[in-house]
C-alpha cells in the first residue's frame, strides 16, 4: 500500500477548498433520491468535471457550497454523498 | 395540414433561472407588460408585447425559470406543460431559449432538450458583455452550426442589447414539427451532457484563470461568522432605511395631505360631500397613501438584493438554523418576500420542492410583518413614544422579531407534530454576483407602486367610504344616546363587538375598524383617522390622530393592538392565495384558526398584565 494512492471518496467527505474530479455518480434505484441524482446530473455533475467545496455551513459541514464549472450550488451533505470524486494531489 | 412559413406572432422565453431571462423580457417589452397582481419572483404568468423593427406587434410570454423539463418544482411543471402542449396555453410560434454566455456549460443542456420539442427555436446568448469582460470568447456562428439552430447574442442590461433578437423576429420561422420530447432518464441525460461538453469545447474559449470575482466575494459572504455578520448588517440597513428615509419622506406627503384637506375644507360649504371628501377620502384613505415611500424603499431593497444574487447566499447561511425549526434555507427567500407582502411570498414557495417544507413555509408566511402593517405599527408606536426615536425603533424591531420568532416556533411545532423520515432538500444555485439591472428595478418598483395605489384607490377607499357612511347614518334605535358618532350605525355595531373585544382592551372605534381590516389591515388606520377627523375641530384635520391615540388610549390598549396586528388573521387575499396554492380549504382554515387564537391570546395577556402592572 502506498501513501500516494488517493482514494475516491464521496463529495461530502472532500476537504474544503481542495479541487477534485468527478469520477462517478451513485444512482439510487427509485424515489426521491433518484430524482435528486437525475437533477445533479442535469446540473453538470458528470464524470470529468472539476469540483471544489467553496464554503461550509456552521458546524457539521452542513450545508456545503460546491463549485462546478461556472456555477456554485448549495447542497446538503446527503445530496453531495451521491457524487464520487477523486481529489487532486 | 402543411403550414407555410410564417412570421412569429407569439413567442415564449425559456431558460434556466439566473440566465437574465426576466431582464431580457423587461428590455423587450418595457412597460407594455400584463403582469398578474403580484410579481415577486418570476412565478406568475407574465406576458407583454413588443414591436419589431419592421413594426409588427409580437406577444412575449415569460416562462418560469427551469433547469430541466424533468420538473421537480411546480414552477418547472408550469413551464414544461406550456411548451409540451399540456396546458390551456397555445403553443408559441417561436421559442426563445435564453442561455447565459458566462455559464454555457450549464445552460446548453436546456437548449438541446428544447430542440426535441418541435417548436421553432432560437437561442438568445445573453450576458455577452459580461462574457467579454471575463475573457470568455464564443464562436457564435460555429455554435449555431453545431446546434443547427440560429443563435443571436443579446445584452439584456443595455438599451439596444436585444436588437439582434428583434431583427430575428421579422424573419419567417419554419413550420412547427412534431415533438419527440420525452422525459429523460439518467443515462440519456448523461449522453446529452457529453454532447453539451463536445459543443462547448468546440465553440467556447475560457481564460486559464477564472476572472469571476464571485468566489472571492463568497469567502467573506459565506463565512460562518463574517457572512452572518454581513447578513445582519444588510437586514439592519434595510430596516433603518425604511423607517428613517421612508419616515422622513412620509412626513412630507402627510403635510401635503393636511394642506389639501384644509384647502378643500375652506373652499366648500359644510355638508355631506365635504364630510366625505375631507374626513373619508383625505383623512381616511389619504392616511394610508402617505406610507407609499416606506413601502417603495422596502421593495427597492428586496428587489436589489434579489437582482444581485445575494439572497441565495443568505439562504445558505440560514439553512442550518432554519433546519432546527423544521425548515430549510429554501424557505428564506419566500419568507423575506413576505415582509413586503405575504401573497408573493406564498407564491414564491412554488420553488420549494419538498411539500412539507412548502406547507410549513406557507403557514408561517403571514407572521412575517408585511408592509401593510407598517402604517398601523408606525402610528401606534409614535403615539406610545412621541419624540423618542430610539425607543420607537427598538419597539419596532421587537415587533418584527416577535413575528419571526413566532413563525419559527410554529414551524417547529408543525414538524414535531408530524414526524417523518423524509429528508428536506436544499440543492440550490448560488449564481454569480452582479449589479442589479436598473431597468428591472425601475419596472419592479413601478409595478409595486401601481399595486399599492390601486389598493388605496379601490379597496381601501371603498371600505373607508362604507365606514364613513356607517358613521354618518344614524342608528334606527331611537333610544340611543350620546354623540352623533355613538348614535350612528357604526357606533351600534362597535358597541356590540365590545363583547368580544373589550377583554383585550379595544374600544368601539378599534373594534369596528377591525372588521374591514380583514380585507386590508391599513383600514384600521384610515378608519380611525376618519373617526377622529369627524370628531375633531374643524380646523385640524391632519396629524391629530396620533395625539388622540396618545392621550385617549391606555397603555394596555396600545400594546394590545400592536400584538393583535402581529398575529391576527388578516387580509382575505392571503387566505384566497393559501387556498389556491395548497388546493385545500382545510389548510386555509387551520391557518386562520391558529392565527386568531394566537392573536386573541397574546392581546388578552398583554392587556390584562399591563393593566395589572399599571394598576388601572
Amino acid at each position: 500500500m502506498s501513501a500516494h494512492v488517493i482514494k475516491n471518496l464521496p463529495l461530502d467527505l472532500l476537504p474544503e477548498r481542495r479541487w477534485a474530479t468527478v469520477c462517478d455518480v451513485t444512482i439510487p434505484a427509485t424515489g426521491v433520491d433518484h430524482e435528486l441524482v437525475l437533477r445533479l446530473v442535469e446540473l453538470g455533475f458528470v464524470p470529468g468535471e472539476r469540483v471544489r467545496i467553496v464554503a461550509e455551513g456552521i458546524g457539521g459541514r452542513e450545508p456545503m457550497a460546491v463549485r462546478v464549472g461556472h456555477t456554485t450550488f448549495a447542497l446538503r451533505r446527503h445530496e453531495a454523498s451521491f457524487i464520487i470524486v477523486e481529489p487532486h494531489p | 395540414m402543411a403550414e407555410a412559413a410564417l412570421l412569429p406572432g407569439r413567442i415564449a422565453l425559456l431558460g434556466n433561472p439566473n440566465c437574465g431571462k426576466t431582464a431580457l423580457f423587461n428590455l423587450l417589452t418595457g412597460s407594455r407588460q400584463k403582469v398578474a397582481n403580484y410579481a415577486g419572483v418570476t412565478v406568475e404568468r407574465k406576458e407583454g408585447t413588443l414591436r419589431t423593427p419592421a413594426g409588427r406587434t409580437v406577444k412575449v410570454l415569460d416562462l418560469p425559470g427551469a433547469y430541466s423539463l424533468n420538473a421537480l418544482s411546480n414552477d418547472e411543471a408550469v413551464t414544461r406543460d406550456v411548451i409540451t402542449g399540456h396546458s390551456r396555453e397555445a403553443l408559441p410560434d417561436l421559442l426563445v431559449c435564453v442561455a447565459d454566455a458566462t455559464n454555457l456549460r450549464l445552460h446548453l443542456r436546456m437548449v438541446l432538450e428544447a430542440r426535441s420539442l418541435g417548436i421553432p427555436l432560437v437561442v438568445a446568448l445573453n450576458k455577452m458583455d459580461r462574457a467579454a469582460k471575463l475573457g470568455i470568447t464564443i464562436d457564435v456562428e460555429s455554435l449555431a452550426q453545431h446546434l443547427g439552430i440560429p443563435v443571436v447574442p443579446t445584452v439584456s442590461i443595455s438599451k439596444r442589447g436585444a436588437r439582434g433578437l428583434e431583427d430575428h423576429l421579422d424573419r419567417p420561422v419554419p413550420a412547427r414539427g412534431s415533438s419527440s420530447w420525452a422525459a429523460q432518464g439518467i443515462e440519456e441525460v448523461r449522453r446529452t451532457q457529453q454532447e453539451v461538453l463536445r459543443i462547448f469545447r468546440a465553440t467556447v474559449k475560457e481564460p486559464a484563470v477564472d476572472a469571476d470575482p464571485s468566489d472571492r466575494i463568497d469567502r467573506l459572504m459565506m463565512h460562518p461568522f463574517w457572512g452572518l455578520l454581513v447578513l445582519g448588517i444588510v437586514l439592519f440597513v434595510t430596516f433603518v432605511s425604511v423607517f428613517s428615509i421612508g419616515g422622513w419622506l412620509t412626513g412630507y406627503v402627510e403635510s401635503a395631505f393636511a394642506w389639501l384637506g384644509g384647502l378643500v375644507e375652506g373652499a366648500m360649504d359644510e355638508g355631506l360631500l365635504r364630510g366625505l371628501l375631507v374626513e373619508g377620502i383625505i383623512g381616511g384613505a389619504g392616511g394610508v397613501f402617505v406610507f407609499l415611500p416606506q413601502i417603495l424603499i422596502l421593495f427597492l431593497f428586496i428587489l436589489a438584493l434579489e437582482g444581485s444574487g445575494y439572497l441565495p447566499r443568505a439562504a445558505f447561511l440560514l439553512d442550518k438554523p432554519m433546519s432546527r425549526a423544521g425548515l430549510s434555507g429554501r424557505s428564506f427567500i419566500p419568507l423575506l418576500s413576505s415582509f413586503a407582502c405575504a401573497i408573493p411570498g406564498i407564491m414564491a414557495t412554488r420553488t420549494i420542492t419538498n411539500w412539507r417544507d412548502r406547507l410549513a413555509t406557507i403557514m408561517i408566511a403571514p407572521l412575517m410583518a408585511c408592509s401593510a402593517r407598517i402604517p398601523v405599527y408606525t402610528l401606534i408606536i409614535a403615539a406610545l413614544f412621541p419624540g423618542q426615536p430610539l425607543l420607537a425603533t427598538l419597539l419596532m424591531i421587537g415587533l418584527y422579531a416577535l413575528g419571526i420568532i413566532s413563525a419559527m416556533s410554529v414551524a417547529w411545532v408543525m414538524k414535531r407534530s408530524r414526524p417523518t423520515s423524509e429528508r428536506s432538500t436544499l440543492l440550490m444555485e448560488l449564481p454569480s454576483y452582479q449589479w442589479p439591472d436598473t431597468r428591472s428595478l425601475v419596472i419592479g418598483l413601478w409595478e409595486r407602486a401601481m399595486i399599492f395605489l390601486r389598493r388605496v384607490g379601490t379597496i381601501i377607499l371603498a371600505l373607508t367610504i362604507i365606514m364613513w357612511a356607517l358613521y354618518t347614518i344614524p342608528s334606527p334605535r331611537t333610544h340611543a344616546q350620546g354623540t352623533p358618532i355613538e348614535r350612528s350605525l357604526a357606533g351600534e355595531i362597535g358597541h356590540a363587538l365590545q363583547y368580544v373585544f373589550a377583554p383585550i382592551g379595544f374600544n368601539e372605534h378599534i373594534s369596528i375598524a377591525l372588521v374591514p381590516g380583514m380585507a386590508a389591515r391599513e383600514v384600521v388606520v384610515s378608519s380611525l383617522g376618519m373617526v377622529y377627523a369627524m370628531e375633531g375641530d374643524e380646523d385640524e384635520v391632519g396629524g391629530q390622530l396620533q395625539e388622540r391615540i396618545a392621550t385617549e388610549w391606555s397603555l394596555g390598549t396600545k400594546l394590545s393592538l400592536l400584538l393583535w396586528i402581529v398575529f391576527a388573521p388578516q387580509c382575505l387575499s392571503t387566505f384566497v392565495t393559501v387556498k389556491r396554492e395548497t388546493n385545500s380549504w382545510k389548510y386555509m382554515w387551520i391557518m386562520g384558526g391558529y392565527l386568531f387564537a394566537l392573536a386573541y391570546l397574546a392581546s388578552l395577556v398583554t392587556y390584562q398584565v399591563t393593566n395589572f402592572l399599571t394598576g388601572s
